[in-house]
C-alpha cells in the first residue's frame, strides 16, 4: 500500500493491524448481576490475513465480531484499527451478515448502490456506478441485478451481501456466520467464491463459523473459542496449506488431515 | 365438490370439457353460491313481509333506472347515483388525506421518542374508543358547516390506527438494517427516511387501509346525520320515502366501492413497497 516504508516496518504494521486486547464483554442480567461472554481475549489480525474465530453456540464469537463491528462497546479492554481505537461502527470495518440484511425494498443493484453511495461519497457517480458493476460481476449476479430479495435464492441473498460489503472497499472485511443459513450444496460455492475474490484481492478478514471445514479450507489462522459464559480463546491453528487450495487436493493431503483433527479435538473437548 | 359427483353420468362430456371446468372451479362457484345463499334469504325474509320489502327481482326492476343511469341530473337535488358516490368519496378522500399528513408524522415520533409515546399515547388510547360520529356535534360547533364538519369527522376517524401501526413499524424496523446503515457510518436523519420509512411502509399501509375502511364506513353513518349530496343521505332519503329497494342497491353499491378503496391501497402498497401486500 505504502512504497515508502521498509519491509521490515511494513511487517510490523500488518502485524498490528487489527489488535485486541484483554477485551472484556459482560451484559446485565434482568436480575442485575452480570453475565460476563467474554472473558480476556487477546487478538491480532494482519493486513492481508484471513482469520476464522470458530466455537460452540453461545461462545461469544458473533459478540467478538460485534465488537470489532463497532456494535457493540468492550466492557474493558482495547481494539484498534491501525492503531485508532474502535469505538462506533464504521465502513472500513464492513460487515457481511448471517440473516443478509438486505433492504427488501430495494433491488441487488439498489442495495449495493445504498452502500456505495454513502461510502464513498467522494467518488463522481460514473465511478460509483461502475464500483457497483464491477461488484455485482464479480458475485456473478449481473442477470439478478434488478431482481428484489424475496425474488433471490439464499446464496444469491449472501452473494449480494458479500458484493456490497466489498464494493465499500473496506480495510477489514468481518463476516459473522456468512454461509451458515445455506445449504449443503450452496455452501461450498459460496466459500470457492468469496476464497476466489479474496486471493485475487488480499485484505484482513476476519471470519466467525461453527464450521470446522470451511474454517480451515478458507483461513490463515483459526481461533478456537472455548465454551460461554467467561469464553475466551482457547487455541490458535496456523494453516500452513498452500494457496490457492484446492477443495478435492486438501481432502487428499495428510496435512489437512492434521489439522482437522487437531481443531475437532479441541471442540470435543469443550463439548 | 359433492355436487359434481352426485351428477348423472350424461353430463360428464359437458363437464369435461375445459372451460366448462375452469368456469365450475370451486373458486368461481363456491363463492357464487355464497351470494346465492343471501340473496334466497333476502327473498324468504321478504315473502314474509310483503308490505315494506321487496323481493330481489322487484328490487332489481325499481332499480333498474338507477343502475343504467348512474349519471343522471334531473334537478338541484335529484342527482344520479354516481354523482352521490362521487361525493361522498371527495369526502373521504379529503378527510383520508389529511387524517394520513397528520398520522404518519405523528406515527413516525411515537414510535421513535419514547417521549412523544408517553405524551401521545394516552390521548390515542382515550379517543381511540369513541364513535367517530360523537365528533360531529363538535365540529358543526367550530366549523358551522355540513361539508367541513363531515371532512373533520372523517380526518379524525383517519388518525387512530395509521398512528398506532406507523408508530409500531417504526419502533419494528429490524435491528440488521439499522445495523447495516450504522455500519455504512449512515446520518440520523439519512437512516430515518432511507431505512427506517421504507421498512416501516408495510405497517404504515396496514394502518391506512384499516383507517380507509372505517372512514368509508363513518361517512356514510355522517351523510344521513347532515344531509346534502352523498350515498349516506341517499340511504336515509330513501328510507323516508319508504323505498328499500334503492336501500338494497346503496348496500351493494357502498360494499363494492369499499371494496375497490381497499384494493387501490392495497396496489399502491405494492407499487411502493415492492413487496406483495397482505390480503
Amino acid at each position: 500500500m505504502q512504497p515508502t516504508f521498509s519491509q521490515a516496518s511494513q511487517n510490523s504494521l500488518a502485524n498490528s493491524f487489527l489488535v485486541l486486547e484483554n477485551i472484556v464483554k459482560a451484559f446485565p442480567k434482568p436480575d442485575g448481576s452480570q453475565s460476563v461472554v467474554l472473558n480476556g481475549i487477546n487478538l491480532t489480525v494482519g493486513e492481508k490475513e484471513f482469520v476464522s474465530v470458530i466455537g460452540h453456540s453461545g461462545c461469544g464469537k458473533s459478540t467478538l465480531v460485534r465488537l470489532v463491528a463497532g456494535l457493540e462497546k468492550p466492557t474493558s479492554g482495547s481494539l484498534t484499527l491501525e492503531g485508532k481505537a474502535i469505538r462506533k461502527p464504521g465502513s472500513e470495518r464492513m460487515m457481511v451478515f448471517q440473516g443478509y440484511a438486505l433492504l427488501p425494498w430495494l433491488t441487488v443493484r439498489q442495495n449495493i448502490r445504498l452502500a456505495v453511495d454513502e461510502v464513498l461519497s467522494h467518488l463522481s457517480r460514473s465511478e460509483r456506478i461502475t464500483i457497483v458493476n464491477e461488484h455485482i460481476e464479480m458475485v456473478n449476479l449481473t442477470p439478478a441485478a434488478d431482481k428484489y430479495p424475496h425474488e433471490l435464492s439464499g446464496g444469491m441473498k449472501q452473494r449480494v451481501g458479500v458484493a456490497r460489503a466489498l464494493a465499500t472497499r473496506p480495510k477489514l472485511l468481518l463476516l459473522d456466520e456468512p454461509f451458515g443459513a445455506l445449504d449443503a450444496l450452496t455452501r461450498p460455492k459460496l466459500q470457492q467464491q468469496v476464497i476466489d475474490i479474496w486471493e485475487d484481492h488480499r485484505q484482513a478478514v476476519m471470519m466467525i463459523t461453527h464450521d470446522v471445514d470451511e474454517a480451515i479450507f478458507m483461513s490463515d489462522r483459526v481461533v478456537m473459542m472455548t465454551n460461554g459464559p467467561n469464553a475466551t480463546i482457547g487455541q490458535v491453528l496456523e494453516i500452513p496449506l498452500p494457496r490457492p487450495r484446492d477443495r478435492h487436493e486438501l481432502r487428499e493431503s495428510g496435512q489437512y488431515y492434521d489439522l482437522r483433527n487437531q481443531a475437532l479435538d479441541f471442540l470435543e473437548r469443550y463439548q | 365438490m359433492s355436487i359434481f359427483t352426485g351428477l348423472p353420468i350424461k353430463s360428464r362430456g359437458l363437464f369435461s370439457h375445459p372451460y366448462v371446468r375452469y368456469l365450475f372451479r370451486p373458486e368461481w362457484l363456491l363463492p357464487i353460491a355464497g351470494f346465492a345463499g343471501v340473496i334466497a334469504l333476502w327473498w324468504i325474509i321478504a315473502l314474509f313481509r310483503q308490505q315494506m320489502m321487496p323481493t330481489p327481482p322487484e328490487a332489481l326492476a325499481k332499480n333498474l333506472d338507477l343502475i343504467l343511469h348512474p349519471f343522471y341530473r334531473r334537478g338541484p337535488g335529484d342527482l344520479g347515483l354516481g354523482w352521490l358516490l362521487l361525493a361522498s368519496l371527495r369526502r373521504v378522500c379529503i378527510g383520508f388525506t389529511l387524517g394520513a399528513l397528520v398520522a404518519i408524522p405523528a406515527g413516525v415520533l411515537i414510535g421513535l421518542s419514547r417521549s412523544a409515546w408517553l405524551v401521545l399515547n394516552p390521548i390515542i388510547q382515550v379517543f381511540k374508543p369513541v364513535s367517530p360520529l360523537v365528533w360531529l356535534p363538535i365540529a358543526l360547533a367550530i366549523f358551522n358547516a355540513a361539508e367541513p364538519s363531515a371532512i373533520f369527522v372523517i380526518f379524525i376517524t383517519s388518525l387512530w390506527s395509521t398512528i398506532m401501526n406507523t408508530a409500531e413499524g417504526v419502533a419494528n424496523v429490524p435491528k440488521d438494517y439499522l445495523e447495516v446503515a450504522q455500519v455504512l457510518e449512515m446520518p440520523g436523519w439519512k437512516q430515518l427516511l432511507k431505512v427506517v420509512l421504507p421498512a416501516s411502509l408495510p405497517y404504515i399501509f396496514t394502518g391506512l387501509r384499516i383507517s380507509l375502511g372505517i372512514a368509508w364506513l363513518v361517512i356514510v353513518a355522517v351523510e344521513m346525520l347532515t344531509g346534502g349530496i352523498g350515498i349516506g343521505f341517499f340511504v336515509w332519503d330513501e328510507w323516508n320515502r319508504l323505498n328499500v329497494s334503492s336501500v338494497f342497491l346503496a348496500v351493494f353499491v357502498i360494499g363494492l366501492t369499499g371494496l375497490v378503496l381497499d384494493y387501490a391501497l392495497a396496489r399502491l402498497q405494492t407499487l411502493v413497497t415492492h413487496r406483495p401486500a397482505r390480503p
